[in-house]
């Protein structure tokens, strides 16, 4: 089984790349097709990873990186989870072929870029206001401390990230998890308005520049202050912390805020009195459960909530469907309809909708409005609600 | 005005400017008249951004080179790197400018100063946005084209030139309607939009350009013209938290719909 | 402020625009708060017939040449220059609009006059002119006082009622020089209508929006008929175009359009900031959603918690009465 590693090369391209042992590696595939088999868009893709290390062989990369096909890998570790020699397809040779993409491109899909712009410049893609980022906490049922207020070292360092601190369905995420932090006494604070976003799925696009910057700003804040670990809402942050900033020197632990809360479930358990009389269908995201393999920890929290039974999508754990938000896929849903692309996502509610479950429970930001969406355009929207497992974990929790 | 010529490669200027960005709150200063430059944070003027995009279009199109010039500001360094970046040849700052100076002093220091910048005019065009949300006293593009003595025409959202230096413009009226202009060259252009949005520019190619770029610092070279226009007063214009309900049956609530267009001028 | 208030009457295309009306109802107001006269500027080309509506005006000075039969600012604004610099006017008032945009910019210049941009009212204080001006896309507003003999005025539209700009006195009229011919550097060759069927919803200045709530496009008739009836389009969020009941060119919001219309009737759309970021510079909202929490209702200016599916039946029907259709 596949298992994330550490990337240990700093101001890697393409070129270089294949001048490493990794480079190597990944030039011994044995273009099994294992990889297109199992990637959701391999049969809209020209350049699923087999044909592309073929392709990177013959000398015929050129080809490659001239098209935008390599916009449709919504990196969802899929191909990596499931290559027989384990190659490193989507955390190093997709990002680093896409930057070559990127490069090429003569016209970036308008959404993507505003994305990427708004990062750079706001710390956020939605290009909201930096100041804005803590807006949120006013409304948060139990205190959120800034770190900069705190004026002391603190145990853990919550970083909120960007959908969860801007949009109102993340903002529920944050205020839910902030009940169950505190429920479980947990010394946190939140970097604020100093919070910049990881920039993950910059990276996975192939911005590796707009991500480089970023992970030095963050590094520069992060410096600034003292604190045990790292806590996160997203898990695109949770790998960027874990696998991608240790390159230039930071090394403290991380974690999501399921799997942490899974550990704490015997603490937590005496607040879980509200019975939610739920049927709940849990998506594992790529990130957290395909690449980190955190299946279980999501399941336990469910399954200690009061009233809540759990049924399994045919799709799970390592063989989850992606929602498509990955890689930049949260904003290249024009550029995926232009070319006749199905979502993901409505594939996911449809199998979702086929448990019979009310609600589908998640642990990623971007799913909950990529599910939402797909349950409106379904017609699925009546019967069934999209809910983040610390929602629903909040909401087992009477006050 | 001498004309740059079409033989060899066109030649065009690009001016463009820093405004305040809206996307932070905008507080008034403590003297009333002014905007709190504390938290302000200044981004490119969108259209000109978009004329510095039609020039490189045209480089592209007809070889040339793309000269791009601003007055000096906070965060305006990024931009000229940007612009490096992207594919512009040459970028100038114009220094020594007052931070409040209005729309037109500043228009107008540009135009006094850079056509005695060696080895830039004559040029065959050049671009700016035809609008910008800090233009209270002056708008760049007319105030630089007078002080030339050559013609301006704004609001284009096409623009190619052909051999005889003839530029061929469409410019936008209301109601998705465009005139098609000829203007002779050279002149300057008010630019609403490029024939593509501006393009994008990998962050690495950015930083590469802060290594490798240069920025010329031009000191402005004359005092700025006195503003005509006293603000007397800055303020947040009164702005309501939230939806007025309209309560009551179908009908009801359909005349009240109908009452408040009609108040407006929209029935 | 001793000289008379010049309104620009905006003539394209052979008619008048309503903002014309705007600017003179404005005029008046002002014009009788200083105690001087008020005129109409109307540049043309044998369009001296369209002078007779501008009665609010004492008079009326038209300048005739061929080239000034379309608005093109560069001609335009050397003749108004020319005028201004001989007849010393003390305020001229200019329309923000795509037709005179050009003009506004290049006459103060020309002029060597002050210029006050974007006015949303203008106010006689103290014996002179005092403007109140939208900058910084609307987020700010600025009182200014403009100083020097002639200083001219980028007026918004909506700042005056047109209704107080008409009248059916017919003003006197004076043929004025259009000065020397133009070099003819700049030449309109011609107009270009907009396909039929192919509209730019960003410049319109009205949008009847729909969202999932419209629940079928069987139910788009509604809004079109609206939006026919209001003299806008249809347009859409997210939901209404992947569904396939509007094309790509309908869509407001993050993927689609950019819109800023003087009226935005969100109908069933429930205002997620995606869509908001598309729509919110709108003049006025209106939302029309089932759910009262909706966050399109944190952006309008007016709401009805209630089935669009319902109000807007009865909403054509009013609209047909006070049109008396």
């Amino acid at each position: 089984m596949a298992q994330a590693t550490v990337l240990e090369t700093r101001d890697l391209t393409l070129d270089g790349l294949l001048a490493t042992p990794a480079g190597r590696a990944l030039l011994s595939c044995i273009q099994c097709g294992t990889c297109a088999g199992t990637c959701p868009y391999g049969d809209v893709m020209r350049n699923t990873p087999r044909r592309l290390i073929g392709m990177l062989r013959e000398g015929f990369i050129e080809e490659v990186i001239a098209s935008d096909d390599l916009l449709s890998c919504v990196t969802c570790y899929d191909c990596w989870a499931k290559c027989p020699r384990g190659l490193r397809l989507t955390d190093v040779l997709l990002p680093l072929v896409k930057e070559q993409v990127l490069l090429r491109l003569p016209q970036v899909p308008a959404e993507l870029q505003s994305a990427l712009s708004n990062t750079l410049r706001y710390g956020n893609p939605m290009g909201e206001s930096p100041r804005k980022r803590a807006a949120w906490v006013e409304s948060a049922a139990v205190p959120v401390p800034l770190l900069r207020d705190l004026g002391r070292p603190v145990d853990v360092l919550w970083i909120v990230e960007c959908y969860a601190a801007y949009y109102p369905r993340g903002q529920d995420n944050a205020r839910a998890t902030a009940r169950v932090l505190a429920a479980l006494g947990v010394d946190f604070a939140i970097l604020g308005n100093e919070e910049k976003c990881a920039g993950e799925c910059a990276r996975l696009v192939g911005e590796t520049g707009l991500f480089d910057t970023l992970r030095e700003q963050n590094l520069a804040t992060f410096g600034k202050y003292e604190f045990a670990r790292l806590l996160t809402s997203d898990p695109h942050a949770f790998d960027a912390f874990s696998y991608v900033y240790p390159m230039l020197g930071f090394r403290r632990p991380v974690e999501h805020t399921t799997p942490f809360v899974a550990a704490r479930l015997d603490e937590l358990k005496p607040r879980l009195t509200r019975e939610l009389g739920y049927r709940v269908t849990y998506h594992d995201s790529c990130v957290l459960g395909r690449h980190n393999h955190l299946h279980d920890e999501p399941r336990r929290i469910l399954e200690a909530l009061p009233g809540v039974s759990l049924v399994e999508m045919t799709h799970n754990r390592d063989n989850t469907i992606c929602c498509g938000g990955g890689g930049g896929g949260m904003w290249l849903d024009t550029f995926y309809k232009a070319k006749g692309h199905p979502r993901l996502s409505d594939r996911r509610v449809e199998e979702a909708a086929a448990t019979g479950a009310d609600v589908l429970a998640v642990s990623c930001p971007y799913e909950v409005p990529r599910f939402e969406d797909s349950l409106k355009v379904l017609g699925y929207d009546d019967r069934m609600v999209v809910r983040d497992v610390m929602e629903l974990t909040a909401e087992a929790m009477e006050d | 005005m001498q004309q740059g010529g079409m033989a060899g490669a066109m030649k065009i200027l690009v001016l463009l400017k820093m405004v305040p960005d809206v996307v932070e709150e905008l507080e008034v200063a403590g003297d009333g008249v002014s905007l709190d430059r504390g938290f302000l944070r200044l981004i490119i003027n969108e259209r000109d951004e978009n004329a510095l995009e039609q020039a490189l279009i045209l480089k592209e199109r007809h070889q040339g080179t793309v000269v791009v010039a601003a007055p000096e500001a906070p965060e305006v360094d990024d931009v000229l790197y940007t612009a490096l970046a992207r594919g512009a040849d040459r970028v100038l700052k114009v220094t020594g400018l007052d931070e409040e100076l209005g729309s037109r002093a500043s228009a107008g220091l540009l135009a006094a100063t850079l056509p005695a910048v060696p080895d830039l005019f004559p040029v065959d065009l050049v671009l700016t946005g035809c609008q910008a949300i800090d233009d209270l006293d002056g708008l760049a593009g007319p105030v630089v084209a007078e002080h030339l003595g050559i013609p301006y025409l704004g609001i284009v959202t096409g623009l190619d030139v052909d051999s005889l230096n003839v530029a061929h413009l469409s410019r936008e009226y209301s109601g998705g309607v465009r005139g098609r202009f000829e203007v002779d060259l050279p002149a300057v252009v008010g630019i609403q939009g490029a024939e593509k949005p501006p393009r994008y520019v990998p962050i690495a190619k950015v930083r590469a350009a802060m290594a490798s770029g240069r920025i010329e610092s031009i000191p402005a070279g004359a005092a700025a013209e006195a503003s005509l226009l006293d603000v007397v007063e800055m303020r947040r214009p009164v702005v309501a938290e939230r939806a007025e309900m309209i309560t009551g049956d179908a009908d009801q609530i359909a005349a009240r719909i109908c009452e408040i267009l009609d108040g407006r001028g929209l029935l | 402020m001793a000289g008379a208030v010049w309104v620009l009457a905006e003539q394209w295309r052979g008619a008048l625009s309503d903002v014309t009306y705007e600017l003179l109802s404005l005029g008046r107001q002002i014009a009788d708060g200083l105690g001087v006269p008020l005129e109409a500027v109307l540049l043309g080309s044998g369009v001296d017939g369209l002078a007779a509506s501008l009665g609010v005006a004492d008079g009326v000075l038209y300048a005739e040449d061929p080239s000034l039969a379309e608005p093109v600012g560069e001609h335009g604004s050397r003749v108004v220059a020319a005028l201004a610099a001989e007849a010393k006017p003390g305020a001229i008032l200019v329309p923000i609009t795509n037709v005179s945009w050009d003009l506004l910019g290049l006459l103060p210049v020309r002029l060597g006059a002050v210029l006050a941009n974007f006015c949303s009212d203008l106010q006689v204080v103290e014996g002179g002119l005092e403007a109140t001006c939208l900058v910084f896309g609307g987020k700010m507003e600025v009182r200014a006082v403009p100083r020097g003999e002639t200083a001219v005025f980028g007026v918004l539209p909506g700042a005056r009622s047109a209704d107080g700009g008409r009248s059916t006195r017919a003003p006197e009229v004076r043929r004025v020089a259009a000065g020397a011919a133009p070099a003819g550097r700049v030449r309109l060759v011609g107009y270009e209508d907009p396909e039929a069927g192919d509209v730019d919803i960003t410049q319109q200045d009205i949008l009847v929006s729909v969202g999932r709530g419209l629940q079928g496009e069987a139910n788009l008739d509604l809004a079109e008929e609206l939006a026919e009836l209001l003299g806008g389009a249809v347009a859409g969020s997210r939901p209404a175009i992947d569904m396939g009941w509007l094309g790509v060119t309908r869509q407001v919001g993050k993927s689609g359009m950019q819109v800023k219309p003087r009226l935005y009737l969100a109908l069933g759309i429930s205002g997620a900031p995606e869509h908001v970021e598309g729509m919110k510079d709108s003049a006025l909202i209106i939302a029309v959603n089932t759910d009262p929490g909706a966050p399109i209702f944190n952006v309008a200016h007016y709401g009805a918690a209630e089935d669009l599916l319902e109000i807007v039946p009865a909403l054509i029907d009013k609209v047909k009465e006070r049109k008396g259709a």
